[in-house]
């Protein structure tokens, strides 16, 4: 058993960390928008699946205009990306100001509600074009990176199997790693960025240092939204077909992230889309082997749940939650 | 209008859903004059200065600046117009750093040599902040967050500055310490509104007094001719 874990080891880090960091990035989205508004917006997930939409749309374009044979893959995944995530950004920016923003001073549930609506409302519209479009709403896009990538890890350490995986895999996980570099810098570097955190902490104060708050919200969430959109490309990148459901599982996985690094906190949940990452496909690789056939890797989801369940009894604050003791 | 007030408020009435908080506030602040507004809890000197920087709107009544009608300008715009207001309970940013929550102060400006000529200024006023640079606000005392709070609102480099109870939980000697550059500001030029719960302390240092009262103005005068009125000796200095 352990053999078998150690051999699979280096495939389930590659596969694990290119899933984590995608859910890292989703994970901020929900942990931005909890922060500041402390509303946890389930149409998060839809943002993602929309973005993976958006993207598949302008690269059908760019295909069918020829332009994806005369210029290298790599541009005409920064060009979609770019665009993915601009549009999202302000797909998610203008369901604050329509949906969100005049329920602000309303009880919590009934702004969840209606991001739960809101959520219902994006796939349906997805559907319903990507139907008119195509006549099926499962889409499929030409893939961009397809080279193999054979990694010898047998060679560092004997007992090791190979990792193999296809070159998105490299471009998912730098993409998103850069995403939460830049994120990270954003919000603790910059004056956005030190705004949004001040806002987050004391609304109310916030305003009386001549900050917009308003427009702070609206910024936090065109970042979060445009993470979101730009995640869906990846996705899209990686795994070629897309859905309007998409949005739901990953959606929820990443809120168990944002859980998990403790809601509110951003770096908290770049950690907890890691581990979750990490733990699923571990138990995707193991699960069978370790329960002797009892479980298969479809119960690698049940991972993810559990973790949710378990922090919410043992550590609701989460691995990371407010480390600072406030002094009246 | 012709007003020469640096602040003037009439008739000022809010509400809080249903329940009405002023029932028509009228104040005045002039220019180098150390106000002070005083009252028992819940009076509704809070709202008042709420009401003023626009975190709360009046239903009725009018708040002029320098004779502009300031009325319904939003929070984040009075304090761009000259106005900063020190909460209750001074609300500095918990996990932001002290610089951070300075450079807050500074948000609409964009000039780095402005934010540091001010920033050295709020240092001459509080050392102590200068030491605690990259601390975060909330593991400071009592003390040092109402100097960092004061001294946030010293970046917008205001020509009223209005206090919500900067004496609250403090030590007699902190509170000394704070009421001295309140002093010391308005020596420089910089009309005060202070609200006060702690009411000798706030009529020794002020100009002109009102007296709050269910969301009322009951009294006003002179700060030592109000410190000898009966009625106020047995309510609030006794």
């Amino acid at each position: 058993m352990l053999a078998h874990i150690i051999q699979t080891l280096p495939q389930v880090i590659v596969d694990g960390l290119t899933l984590g960091v995608v859910y890292a990035v989703v994970a901020i989205g929900y942990t931005m928008v909890y922060g500041i508004l402390e509303l946890i917006n389930f149409a998060h997930g839809e943002i993602f699946m929309s973005g993976a939409f958006i993207g598949t749309t302008v690269l059908l374009i760019l295909s069918s205009v020829g332009f994806l044979s005369s210029v290298p893959a790599i541009l005409a995944f920064i060009i979609i990306i770019v665009i993915a995530s601009i549009a999202t950004g302000f797909l998610g920016m203008g369901i604050e100001r329509v949906a969100y923003r005049p329920l602000r001073n309303a009880p919590k549930l009934i702004t969840l509600i209606t991001a739960i609506g809101v959520s219902f409302l994006l796939q349906d519209i997805v559907r319903f074009i990507a139907e008119l479009k195509t006549g099926n709403y499962i889409v499929s896009a030409p893939s961009l990176f397809n080279e193999k990538i054979h990694l010898k890890t047998s060679s560092i350490l004997p007992q090791f199997g190979d990792a193999l995986f296809k070159s998105s895999f490299l471009v998912v996980l730098i993409v998103a790693i850069i995403m939460l570099i830049v994120l990270d810098f954003f919000v603790n570097r910059t004056k956005w960025g030190m705004a949004m955190r001040a806002v987050a902490q004391d609304r109310e104060t916030a305003s009386l240092m001549s900050i917009n708050v308003n427009k702070v919200i609206s910024v936090t969430f065109f970042v979060g939204s445009a993470l979101g959109g730009a995640t869906g490309v990846l996705f899209m990148v990686q795994y070629g077909s897309i859905d309007p459901y998409i949005g739901f599982i990953l959606g929820i996985k990443a809120f168990t992230a944002a859980v998990l690094g403790g809601i509110g906190n951003i770096r908290g949940a770049m950690v907890g889309g890691l581990l979750i990452g990490l733990l699923e496909m571990f138990a995707a690789a193991n699960l069978s082997t370790i329960t002797h056939g009892a479980f298969g890797a479809e119960y690698k989801d049940i991972f993810a749940f559990a973790i949710l369940i378990a922090v919410l009894i043992f550590k609701p604050e989460g691995l990371f939650g407010k480390a600072v003791v406030e002094k009246v | 209008m012709g007003s020469t007030h640096v602040l003037e408020l009439k008739n000022v009435e809010t509400y809080y859903g249903k329940i009405q908080a002023l029932k028509g506030i009228d104040l005045y602040v002039d220019k180098g004059e150390i106000v002070t507004l005083i009252g028992s809890n819940g009076a509704g000197k809070s709202t008042t200065l709420k009401t003023i920087s626009g975190q709360v709107k009046s239903k009725n009544g009018s708040i002029h600046y320098n004779g502009d009608d300031i009325t319904s300008l939003p929070a984040h715009k009075t304090s761009l117009v000259g106005i900063a207001h020190v909460p209750e309970g001074r609300r500095i940013f918990p996990r932001l750093s002290v610089k951070e929550n300075l450079l807050i102060g500074a948000f609409s400006i964009k000039d780095k040599k402005v934010i540091e000529s001010r920033m050295k200024r709020v240092f001459e006023y509080f050392p102590r902040l200068k030491e605690r640079l990259d601390q975060k606000g909330g593991t400071m005392s009592g003390g040092e967050q109402q100097m960092l709070a004061i001294g946030r609102a010293l970046m917008m480099k205001p020509d009223v500055l209005m206090l919500d109870e900067p004496s609250m939980g403090l030590a007699p000697i902190i509170v000394e310490q704070i009421f001295d550059i309140i002093k010391e500001l308005n020596n420089q030029g910089m009309s005060i509104l202070l609200v006060e719960q702690n009411a000798y302390q706030a009529l020794h240092i002020a100009d002109r007094g009102y007296v709050i009262q269910t969301g009322q103005i009951v009294l006003e005068g002179v700060g030592t001719e109000l410190m000898t009125n009966r009625q106020i000796q047995e309510a609030y200095l006794a």
